[in-house]
């Protein structure tokens, strides 16, 4: 078979053998494999769990099954950014309704949806531990508390309105 | 007041690297007992502080540790696991350790893995916590670096190696036999106990899995003496704890009081009390998994003994008030919503009591409610209770409907009888 039927390149495909070396059994890193793949292509598509399972020694259904028991592994492809909105309950209570009403607003999507210029996915998440800077969320993968509609608006670049 | 564990982190600054770590005091309790005291002694000591779990069970750590078989009954690889898996609603402390001071963490690790014997340590940290997923790979990179970590650590002819997992966000995790499942490439689903971790736990080898600030207290405890460690709490508790509160309070954060430390302390003292014009109803004392607590009974000492003797559960430890601005019902359905999201749906009573609870609970929020269903609501709290299902997860739940149908009786008949929520 040649490298031009493989979707990873031989770089990544390097990567994920070196972290399946490091695993006491193969399938002990199908974590990490899977959240380097997300890494480097942005959510794991049907291929990508097709290429790697048999590494990992999983059948692709075992493997989908962790991939989808975990939040933040993503099975369908997301915005350039991904913005995690904490509903749970200090963030609730202290204004994260608003803010999902804002977002609705600014950009036209609710938990779940992805805008239609495919810059920006939010999704829900529970409690990010930051309860006492409530309302708390994630930006890709950066942590930001205290957060209120102009401050949501300035972290995701949006004119003032 | 001494404050032990968080004595190295401040607030808006990088945590101490090795070097400043180590002329902190750090690591000198690695190098005066690896190879010079004997672990037992060390497992010994522990039992004796009092030490219990700070991820909410509470349990002797100690007493967990004694559990694990011998080397010599159980030859072979043996895993020590730090619990880092923080997703507790309202739970925000292990965070502060794992940013603040990694290396406390780390020399914990090593000490305990030392006392039990353990040959391989994990740290598992939620997905989430990506600053302190790095902050703690590097600071593993400096320990082996110095030697701390590897082969025969400080000529002691002890050899323990670490690694950091980062996982990717499912709370159940957090339950230490579906953390196992979710090392060994499964689906996090929990296993059934007994056999206990430290027999058959990682791979089927013997397995300890402490929460992260329980480990923190190790050092300061191996270093310092039982007698020094149990004189830092009050009213008969043991050493110190991080203690938080969130809400409507004018200084919601974590801090390190005695063990003991009365509940109402941390409200109006450290938290400065309700904001002006806010009026408190009842608070969580220790994350979403415990029960309601009301003004009447806050004078409790915050120790696990001083809670069970009057029926509650310390829990987590970090308080979340609620106000009089907040719908209770709406309150309550929030973190059935959460309990039902993250129930991993392997036993029955959780995967669908729980949805059916949540439903319940926003149906009679939104004024669509029925005396029936009040009274279903309570008596699933008992087939959703302890004993009921597989793991902690749904009984932890229903801990707060259980509590709060009792505390707020009015609010939940007002919403049937108005058909209406008073405060939407």
């Amino acid at each position: 078979m040649s490298t031009a039927e493989f979707l990873f390149c031989s770089a990544e495909r390097e990567a994920i053998a070196g972290l399946i070396a490091h695993a006491l059994v193969p399938r002990a890193a199908c974590t990490d494999v899977l959240r380097f793949v997300q890494a480097q292509r942005g959510f794991v598509s049907d291929q990508s769990l097709a290429e790697i399972a048999p590494l990992l020694g999983m059948s692709v259904a075992e493997l989908d099954e962790v991939a989808t028991f975990y939040n933040l592994i993503f099975r369908r492809p997301v915005g350039d950014s991904v913005l995690f909105l904490c509903n749970s309950v200090t963030c609730w209570m202290l204004g994260q309704p608003a803010l999902e009403t804002h977002l609705k607003k600014r950009l036209g999507i609710t938990p779940g949806e992805t805008s239609v210029d495919g810059k920006m996915t939010l999704l829900p998440i529970v409690c990010l531990g930051h309860c006492d800077h409530a309302p708390a969320v994630l930006l890709d993968g950066a942590l930001h508390g205290d957060v209120d509609c102009n401050k949501l608006d300035e972290l995701l670049s949006l004119e003032p309105v | 007041m001494e404050r032990p564990l968080t004595r190295n982190i401040r607030p808006d600054a990088p945590p101490l690297d090795l070097a400043s770590y180590e002329a902190e005091g750090g690591y000198r309790t690695l190098r005066a007992v690896l190879g010079r005291v004997a672990p037992a002694d060390l497992v010994a000591t522990i039992t004796e502080s009092g030490l219990g779990g700070r991820g909410g069970g509470g349990f002797s750590t100690g007493r967990k540790w004694q559990a694990m078989p011998t080397p010599a009954e159980r030859p072979g690889p043996r895993y020590f696991i730090i619990n880092a898996d923080e997703m507790e609603p309202g739970t925000f402390k292990d965070r502060l350790l794992l940013e603040g001071d990694p290396h406390q963490l780390l020399e914990g690790l090593i000490l305990s893995a030392y006392a039990v014997q353990a040959t391989h340590g994990i740290v598992f940290v939620r997905g989430e916590y990506a600053r302190a997923i790095q902050t703690l790979q590097r600071a593993v990179g400096q320990a082996e670096a110095r030697g701390f970590l590897g082969q025969n650590i400080l000529g002691s002819g002890f050899h323990f190696t670490a690694d950091i997992h980062a996982s990717a966000g499912r709370y159940i995790c957090g339950e230490e036999t579906a953390m196992l499942n979710a090392l060994e490439g499964k689906r996090a689903i929990p296993r059934a106990k007994p056999p206990l971790p430290q027999t058959s736990g990682f791979f089927g080898h013997p397995t300890i899995i402490n929460n992260v600030e329980t480990i923190c207290n190790v050092p300061h405890i191996m270093g310092r003496g039982v007698d020094w460690y149990r004189g830092l709490g009050v009213n008969g508790a043991a050493g110190t704890k991080i203690f938080g509160v969130s809400g409507r309070v004018n200084r919601p954060g974590a801090y390190e009081l005695p063990m003991g430390t009365p509940l109402r302390e941390l409200i109006e003292e450290y938290g400065g009390g309700m904001q002006p014009g806010v009026g408190f109803r009842a608070l969580l004392p220790g994350g979403a998994s415990t029960g309601f607590m009301q003004a009447q009974n806050l004078d409790v000492p915050m120790s696990v003994e001083a809670f069970a003797a009057r029926g509650h559960r310390l829990g987590t430890g970090t308080a979340i008030v609620l106000d009089d601005r907040t719908c209770p019902v709406a309150f309550i359905a929030n973190l059935q919503k959460f309990f039902a999201q993250e129930s991993c749906g392997w036993c029955a009573p959780c995967r669908d009591g729980l949805p059916w609870v949540e439903q319940t609970l926003n149906a009679i929020e939104a004024g669509e409610g029925s005396r029936a269903e009040l009274d279903l609501l309570a008596e699933m709290t008992g087939h959703l209770g302890p004993g009921r299902t597989f793991c902690a997860l749904a009984p932890g739940a229903m801990a707060s409907l259980q509590t709060g149908l009792a505390c707020f009786r009015e609010d939940f008949e007002r919403h049937i009888h108005d058909r209406r929520c008073a405060w939407h």
